[in-house]
């Protein structure tokens, strides 16, 4: 009895979950001209649409390549970082460590206003790589959650092992320590690439008129509304959809649970 | 015959290990007070102490991951105390083995090789020798997980072994197998280790094993050695109470000699010993279960008040007059003695061993 109402009660929160999707895939590949559910008849228009208009494009290219210099910002940053928060012994490291998961707490928009205060002296808005910057910001919460995680679980011994067979401190790194985290990097690399990816808040302060996906999507949605953003959205989520996997395949959790 | 041949390639001169009054303090403990031995070009010392003694500690000095505080290391006459582990040219197997998981056993025994930037044909033909040595050839390209616990075991001991180390250091390395394979391993780590005259350093808790492998028994206790000698030195002449409790079975009493060939044991009892102590001297009185027989110049006659079956021999605990008790072993003949059957056996004075 409990045991079914468990199972219904799943069922409603899943399909909750899910319904956004649900509805946006078919809109996606309505004929309709204007958003409709269920939608009339079935076409491509919409995606065509998107590939057609430089526009989407350049703003995908954007998003691509400002998601992936934030990843390899954040990892270059955030790597030794856990290195030192988990294997250092120094005054304040806690508090470090806390300062590192800040931008969590942080509300976005507070960030992104002081940001813009800064950013607008330096004349660097509507510069790609002051919102790389920004984003890295943003990303390297999760690359030392998942670093510092990795770095707790590993087995120091092996360090020491090689070590003692001939192998110098940097040799150790690059064979044997660094290749062991690989999982915890995939992981940590791919969720700042879609924090990155998804972000809109900073994106709309910083970004200017050099858009990147989400805030063409947020602007699409303020000027007109039509189905090219449920096609857009689709791809999105597909994108998005495909790290997590890559993560599930290649990545490690922050459960502590080596795969 | 493949045994063979990779043993000529792997036979070299190991190393003469000196350690002189090396000291650790780890805050207001000292895991190493005032420790000096010396290992023979070829032999097997073992360390054998329990947990917190400083075995460990003192392995570490050795393999260069812990400096100690005072006292030198020297391999060979030269100096090491300071020199990184990477630098020593020491083959350890690690208590957990420390294989690495992400390289294949060929890859696990070719790292040292590597990190000497040996070439590689050279590398390859070694890797092969080392791994029929310890009769795993074929299972090269195998991922370590993919290996029983015997095997992973010998994959350390063929990373260990594979680049001529000036010495060898097994911290416990026989702790994760099963009894049976256990006493394999020691056996075939002991021939290994003579075929190749390896110097070599044994670290364990398990006295049994100590005695099996070992060619002298280093004793700790504390942070400091209680006694280094001969296997059958530490069994049967323990320096002191701490060696002869922890090293096998052991009836432990005190007293003073009363007389030449005389103890006054302090419930009263006297044992006629073989000792040219003096008299007034105090001592210690060491009798192993095994020594009694049922009769000799010291007698005991007490009740039996704890028996066991060990298949080979009864292990009886008699209760004796004079408030005596006594751990004592028979052949397993008859029925077994029931507790609070009377018992009679007797000891030998050059049975006995008197420190």
């Amino acid at each position: 009895m409990s045991r079914r109402v468990l199972v219904v009660a799943c069922g409603l929160i899943y399909l909750f979950l899910m319904l956004p999707i649900l509805v946006v895939f078919p809109i996606s590949l309505s004929s309709a001209p204007y958003m409709q559910f269920p939608p009339p008849g079935l076409s491509w228009q919409w995606y065509e649409r998107y590939l057609d208009d430089p526009q989407w494009i350049e703003a995908t290219w954007r998003s691509l390549y400002i998601g992936t210099a934030t990843a390899c910002l954040a990892l270059g940053l955030g790597v030794p970082l856990a290195f030192s928060l988990v294997r250092g012994k120094f005054l304040g490291r806690g508090f470090v460590e806390r300062l590192a998961l800040a931008p969590v707490i942080v509300p976005t928009i507070i960030l992104s206003v002081a940001v813009y205060g800064i950013f607008a002296k330096l004349k660097l808005i509507g510069a790609w790589y002051g919102l790389v910057v920004a984003h890295t910001v943003l990303a390297l919460p999760f690359v030392v959650l998942v670093m510092v995680a990795g770095l707790r679980d590993f087995d120091r011994g092996l360090e020491h092992a090689a070590e003692g067979l001939g192998a110098s401190r940097w040799r150790t790194l690059t064979r044997i320590t660094l290749p062991l985290l690989r999982p915890s990097l995939v992981s940590a690399g791919l969720l700042a690439f879609i924090s990155s990816f998804d972000e809109v808040v900073v994106a709309l302060f910083l970004a200017g008129a050099n858009m990147t996906l989400p805030k063409k999507m947020f602007d699409n949605i303020l000027m007109e509304i039509d189905p090219t953003i449920a096609a857009v959205s689709v791809m999105q989520i597909l994108l998005v959809s495909l790290v997590l996997v890559l993560i599930g395949r290649f990545g490690r959790g922050l459960s502590g649970s080596a795969r | 015959m493949e045994r063979l041949d990779a043993e000529k390639g792997m036979k070299q001169e190991s190393a003469e290990l000196l350690i002189e009054g090396a000291g650790k303090r780890f805050g207001e403990v000292a895991a190493l007070d005032g420790v000096s031995l010396q290992v023979a070009r070829g032999e097997l010392l073992t360390i054998l102490g329990p947990s917190g003694s400083g075995k460990t500690t003192l392995l570490k000095v050795v393999a260069g991951f812990e400096k100690p505080d005072t006292g030198s290391v020297k391999i060979d006459g030269v100096e090491i105390t300071a020199l990184p582990p990477a630098r020593r040219d020491i083959g350890m197997v690690f208590q957990n083995y420390a294989l690495f998981p992400h390289l294949t056993v060929e890859r696990n025994v070719a790292f040292p090789l590597e990190m000497r930037n040996v070439a590689k044909p050279e590398i390859v033909r070694r890797v092969a020798d080392a791994l029929a040595l310890v009769e795993l050839a074929g299972y090269g390209q195998r991922l370590p997980r993919q290996l029983s616990g015997g095997q992973q075991q010998r994959v350390a001991l063929a990373r260990a072994i594979v680049f001529n180390p000036r010495l060898l250091l097994l911290d416990e390395p026989f702790g994760a197998l099963d009894r049976k394979l256990r006493e394999t391993m020691q056996l075939e780590v002991r021939r290994l280790q003579r075929r190749l005259g390896l110097t070599t350093i044994f670290i364990t808790h398990d006295q049994e094993e100590a005695l099996v492998l070992s060619d002298r028994i280093a004793v700790m206790n504390k942070g400091t050695i209680q006694q280094i000698a001969t296997t059958t030195e530490i069994y049967e002449r323990p320096a002191n109470d701490f060696v002869a409790d922890f090293v096998g079975e052991s009836n432990i009493f005190h007293g003073a000699m009363s007389g030449p060939g005389t103890v006054a044991l302090e419930g009263g009892r006297t044992l006629q010993v073989k000792s040219d102590k003096p008299a007034g001297a105090k001592v210690g009185v060491l009798m192993r279960p095994e020594r009694f027989a049922s009769g000799g110049a010291n007698a005991f006659a007490g009740e039996v008040i704890e028996a066991v079956y060990l298949g080979t021999s009864f292990k009886l605990r008699l209760a004796c007059e004079g408030g005596l008790e006594l751990l004592v072993r028979q052949p397993a003949r008859g029925a077994l003695p029931a507790p609070g059957t009377r018992v009679a056996v007797g000891i030998d004075p050059d049975a006995i061993h008197v420190f």
